[in-house]
Formats: C-alpha cells, sequence, structure tokens
C-alpha cells in the first residue's frame, strides 16, 4: 500500500471508529432511560383507544 | 374512550440496537465501498464528513425530535404538528411501502445464496447462474411473462419471519430481533474482514480504495454522491426514525443517540469498504488484471462478483455462507424497520390492533411483492422502483419535509429545544442552520442533478415506456397516495397532543419544549419565532414573552 492510502486508512478508522467509540462512552455514562417510569405495554397495541 | 399508554422500547440499547439495525443495511455492504472508491477514494473521506456533520446527523436528530415529541407514526405526527403535513407522512408511508415491497425480495434472493454457498451451485458462471438459471430474467423490461417458484417460495418464508416479528410487538419483536441479529452481523462480518485480509492481493484492493484522488474534490458530483450515500444509508427521509423515536421514553437522550447510530453506521460502511476492497484485491489478484477493472457493486456485487471469489477462496463455502447470511441479517434488520412504518400508520388510522395491521398490511406487501417481483420481469422493475423511489420518493419527501418544518412552519427552535431538554449534546444554530439551510440547498442540487440526467439519457436504457409506469409512475403514484391517504378521515380520535402533556422536569435543565405549536386538527399555521430571528430564537436563552417557542417548562 502506498503511504498516502495508509495515511487515509488510518484516518479514516480513528475519525469513524474513533467517533463511534467516543458516541457510545458517552451514550453509556447517560442512563436516562433506566430511571424513567416505565409505561410501555408488551406486547401492546401501540396508541389505541377502547 | 381512554388513552392506552404507547409502546416502549424497554431500554436504550434496545432503541440504539433498533435504529442502527434500520441504518445498517444493504446499501453499506454494496453501495458505499464503490462510491468511495469512485468519488476519490481516500479523498472521499473529506465530502463523507462533512456530509455526515452538516446533513446526517442533523437529520437523524429532527427525525427523533419529531417521533419523541409527538409519539405517534409519521402521519400521526406530522398531523399533530401540523394537520395539512399529515400529508408528507403518508407519502412517506407509501415510499415505503414500496421499498419494502422490492426489498424483501433482495433477502430472498441472499437466503436461497445463503443455501447455494454450500455447494457453490454457481459453478464457474455466476454471471449465468444468477441471471439466467435462478432469476429467469426475461429479455424485455416491463414484459412479466411468467412467475419464479425458486424466488417465491423463498420471499413466502421472507415475509412470514418479518410479519411474526412485527406481531410480537415493538419490545419482543423489533427489539430482541436487532439485540441478536446485529451483533451476529457484526461478528460475521469481523470474520470476513479478517480472513479478506489474509487473502493474496488483498492490501493491493485496500491501496485502490483509499489512495485519495484530491482533485476529485473539486468534482461536484463527488460531493452529491457523498451527501447521497450519508443521505440513504441512515434511513433519514421515510418516516423510520420517526416512529422508532416514538416509542423513545420522554427523557431518551437523542442528540448522543443520533451520534451513537450515525457513527456507527458509517463505523460498518468503512468495515465494509475494507472487507470488499479486501477480497477484490483478491479477485484481480487472481484474474491478473487490476483492481478498477474488477470493481463492481450493488447486485452484481453480492450476487456475481462476491460468489466468483467464493470459488476461488480456500473453505469458500464457508465464507460464502457468513456472507450471506451476514446480507441476510442487515437486510431484515431494515425491512422490518420499514414495514414498521407502515403497520404504525394504519393502525394509528384505524384504531385495529396491531395483529389485524399487520395481517393486512403483510398480506398485501407479500402478494404485491411476490406478484411482482418474483417473475421473470421482477430485475427491471425492482432496477427501476429503485432507482425512481429514492431520487424522486425518499429525497423529494425529505426536502419537502424540510421546507415545511424549518421554512414555513418555523419549527426548527422548539425542535431543538425538544432536543435539547434531555440531550447529553446540546444543539446550537450550526443545527439550525444546517438544517435551514445546507440540507435543503444540497438536497435540491441532487434532485436537479438528478433530473438533468434522466432527462439526457433514460435511465439503464430502458424503454421510455417501461419507464414511465415502472419508474416515474410509482415515484408519482407514491405522493398522489400520500395525498389521498392524508384526504381520508381517521377512525378514531387523536390523542392528546404534546402542546397539552406534561413533560417531565429535564436531567439538562432546559426547556421541555412545551410551545404554544398549533392545536392538532386546526391546519391554522403555528405561532411564528420573534422577527429577526435566522430560524427562531436560541433555546438555550431564557423566555422573553410567553409567545416564545420551547421555553416553557411543562406547557399543557
Amino acid at each position: 500500500m502506498s503511504t498516502s492510502a495508509v495515511v487515509m486508512m488510518v484516518v479514516s478508522m480513528t475519525l469513524l471508529w474513533g467517533g463511534m467509540i467516543a458516541a457510545m462512552i458517552n451514550v453509556h455514562r447517560r442512563p436516562d432511560m433506566q430511571r424513567e417510569p416505565d409505561t410501555g405495554r408488551d406486547p401492546a397495541e401501540g396508541t389505541t383507544q377502547d | 374512550m381512554s388513552a392506552q399508554p404507547r409502546e416502549q422500547w424497554s431500554t436504550r440499547a434496545g432503541f440504539l440496537f433498533a435504529a442502527i439495525g434500520s441504518a445498517v443495511g444493504l446499501g453499506n455492504i454494496w453501495r458505499f465501498p464503490a462510491v468511495a472508491y469512485e468519488a476519490g477514494g481516500g479523498a472521499f473521506l473529506l465530502p463523507y464528513l462533512i456530509a455526515l456533520l452538516t446533513a446526517g446527523i442533523p437529520l437523524l436528530i429532527l427525525e427523533y425530535t419529531i417521533g419523541r415529541r409527538y409519539r405517534a407514526s409519521a402521519p400521526g405526527s406530522f398531523r399533530r404538528m401540523w394537520r395539512p403535513a399529515e400529508a408528507l407522512g403518508w407519502w412517506q408511508v407509501a415510499i415505503c411501502f414500496v421499498i419494502a415491497a422490492y426489498y424483501a425480495v433482495i433477502l430472498a434472493w441472499a437466503v436461497r445464496y445463503v443455501g447455494f454457498s454450500v455447494n457453490l451451485s454457481w459453478g464457474d458462471d455466476p454471471d449465468g447462474y444468477f441471471y439466467n438459471d435462478f432469476l429467469q430474467v426475461g429479455d424485455e423490461p416491463g414484459a412479466i411473462t411468467s412467475f419464479v417458484p425458486g424466488v417465491a417460495w423463498t420471499l413466502l418464508a421472507v415475509w412470514l419471519l418479518t410479519l411474526v416479528v412485527l406481531w410480537l410487538g415493538v419490545r419482543r419483536g423489533i427489539e430482541w430481533c436487532n439485540r441478536i441479529f446485529i451483533p451476529l452481523l457484526v461478528v460475521f462480518f469481523l470474520i470476513l474482514v479478517v480472513r479478506a485480509l489474509t487473502l493474496d492481493g488483498a492490501f493491493d484492493g485496500l491501496d485502490a480504495f483509499f489512495s485519495p484522488d484530491w482533485n476529485a474534490l473539486t468534482d461536484s458530483s463527488v460531493w452529491i454522491a457523498a451527501y447521497g450515500q450519508i443521505f440513504f444509508s441512515l434511513s433519514v427521509g421515510f418516516g423510520v426514525m420517526i416512529t422508532y423515536a416514538s416509542y423513545l421514553k420522554r427523557r431518551a437522550d437523542l442528540s448522543g443517540s443520533a451520534l451513537a447510530v450515525s457513527f456507527s453506521n458509517c463505523s460498518f460502511e468503512l468495515l465494509a469498504g475494507i472487507g470488499v476492497f479486501a477480497v477484490l484485491g483478491f479477485m484481480a489478484a487472481q484474474a491478473g488484471v487490476p483492481v478498477d477493472e474488477v470493481v463492481s457493486e450493488g447486485i452484481g456485487l453480492a450476487f456475481v462478483a462476491f460468489p466468483q471469489i467464493v470459488s476461488q477462496m480456500p473453505a469458500g463455502a464457508f465464507f460464502g455462507v457468513l456472507f450471506f447470511v451476514s446480507l441476510v441479517a442487515a437486510g431484515l434488520t431494515s425491512l422490518i424497520s420499514i414495514v414498521q412504518v407502515i403497520v404504525s400508520a394504519v393502525q394509528e388510522h384505524t384504531g385495529i390492533s396491531r395483529t389485524r395491521a399487520v395481517l393486512i398490511i403483510g398480506g398485501a406487501l407479500t402478494v404485491t411483492s411476490t406478484g411482482l417481483f418474483a417473475t421473470d420481469g421482477g430485475l427491471y422493475l425492482l432496477d427501476a422502483a429503485d432507482h425512481f423511489i429514492n431520487s424522486y420518493g425518499v429525497t423529494l419527501a425529505a426536502l419537502a419535509v424540510l421546507i415545511v418544518v424549518s421554512w414555513y412552519l418555523r419549527k426548527l427552535p422548539q425542535q431543538q429545544a425538544e432536543a435539547d431538554s434531555s440531550s447529553s449534546v446540546r444543539l446550537g444554530v450550526w443545527w439550525r442552520l444546517c438544517l435551514g439551510v445546507i440540507t435543503p440547498v444540497v438536497l435540491g442540487w441532487m434532485m436537479v442533478d438528478s433530473l438533468t440526467g434522466e432527462f439526457s439519457d433514460n435511465y439503464s436504457d430502458y424503454p421510455t415506456s417501461f419507464l414511465l409506469w415502472g419508474g416515474w409512475g410509482v415515484a408519482v403514484g407514491a405522493l398522489i397516495v400520500g395525498v389521498v391517504m392524508s384526504l381520508l378521515p381517521w377512525r378514531r380520535d387523536d390523542p392528546p397532543s404534546p402542546e397539552r402533556e406534561p413533560l417531565p422536569a429535564t436531567a439538562a435543565g432546559g426547556a421541555a419544549g412545551a410551545t404554544g405549536a398549533t392545536p392538532p386538527g386546526t391546519g391554522a399555521r403555528p405561532v411564528d419565532p420573534p422577527a429577526g430571528a435566522a430560524f427562531g430564537p436560541d433555546p438555550g436563552r431564557p423566555p422573553r414573552s410567553s409567545d416564545d417557542e420551547g421555553t416553557t417548562e411543562g406547557n399543557h
């Protein structure tokens, strides 16, 4: 592989995979949904009205 | 009549798996590598990242905020935002119907190829095997003269599995399906990529893939390709993310989730690009030709080039099975999300149960896709419908949504407040600038560019008569269906709008997004932001008056 191709491969991996890891860490550090009361039904019928 | 709680994801991980499963589809595997290669190789990263940051992520966040705020299907959400906008939602539902009808057929092919891989059924002629023996493609586009049972029965099985998942509901069906298939997809693809990198010529393929052609950045078509790739691969523009976000809890982190989903999607694309070009390098080395002579994409890559590579690889059958199972996993999770858009909309519109909605929608889709695409003319119709519904359905609908939401209704400040009320990453003026200016301009540019090409040459050199009904007819038909559906009365009362629902106090301490928007059903234009604001006031600022949108917590 040429030097420029290796550089672009490393840059791509760093930005995209690094971005994914950073985004996942950010999400993991905010346990937002667990603190909220669960109002869902399972299995549910969506927003039906009886 | 008493309103029942809406279905919800059991955990945020469940939502993320489902959203990633929707975004990661066949296009990630067979479209991105070729697009990147042809649009400057390594240099494509620059427009690709800019497109991700200025269009992909902002659009994804917008759809999340619409879904979470209005807590309804795409038509229901747009109806609650502004009644005439309901047509946009039904247009997206009609687009989903078309896409689901042919997308399932490709999945059926992939399922059959899992079996074909075991004994390398295509022999030494994968091209002839796929087009002649398996699909029995006819000579004339638009002519349907015979049924192809080998595709039809697999297609029925694909639909059965999809409908069972949807019938099980958001948690037990969609969420669990994605929890199984997405990790499976990643593991299988990692094995494939590692194996591909050990093949002769693999690094020549990677060299071709990553070598930058910086001159390409001065070509406008490269930028259009980058925005198009980001746009189509993130599942934005046809109501999927609105529908999925409508099952989120009130405090869900919208912008953080959007970043996680979009970067996961792009990360998988990069992984697919590495895997695909490694095997293309191997293929070129075997044939003794340069890599650019073996580059292919789409159906040709998956069902012709890859089988050829599998035949040449040591333990090829095993890797063929892995590849086609990966295709099935990626496609199935996307198909489920597309059909859920339709099921959710019909269920809300008619008030029928999920079981009945799944049976009715599933029945219609099964008949349509089997009757049209499991035939000798199916491939031509699939190709034309795919091109036109994406170019003049998904793109145009997204453009219309942006114009209505950001330019006419001026809802971006309100939606920004909705996102900021519970998100880890607060949005700034850049978000409104991207959605109010950059993305509409780019989508409009894509539309003009696409139309120019359409009128200079017939798509794929198909006859005009065929394109009129198989391409333009499909795209225009979806729009007409959308408008007609929006005129039909809803069979049940409209559920409470978020304008009247109390919102919880927010962890971020920001505005809860309750605004003085128009009550649903009135059709009147909602309150405009103060004059002089580019796209309304910054929701992070304190309210100046009772008319400021998105600044009053707990409005009713």
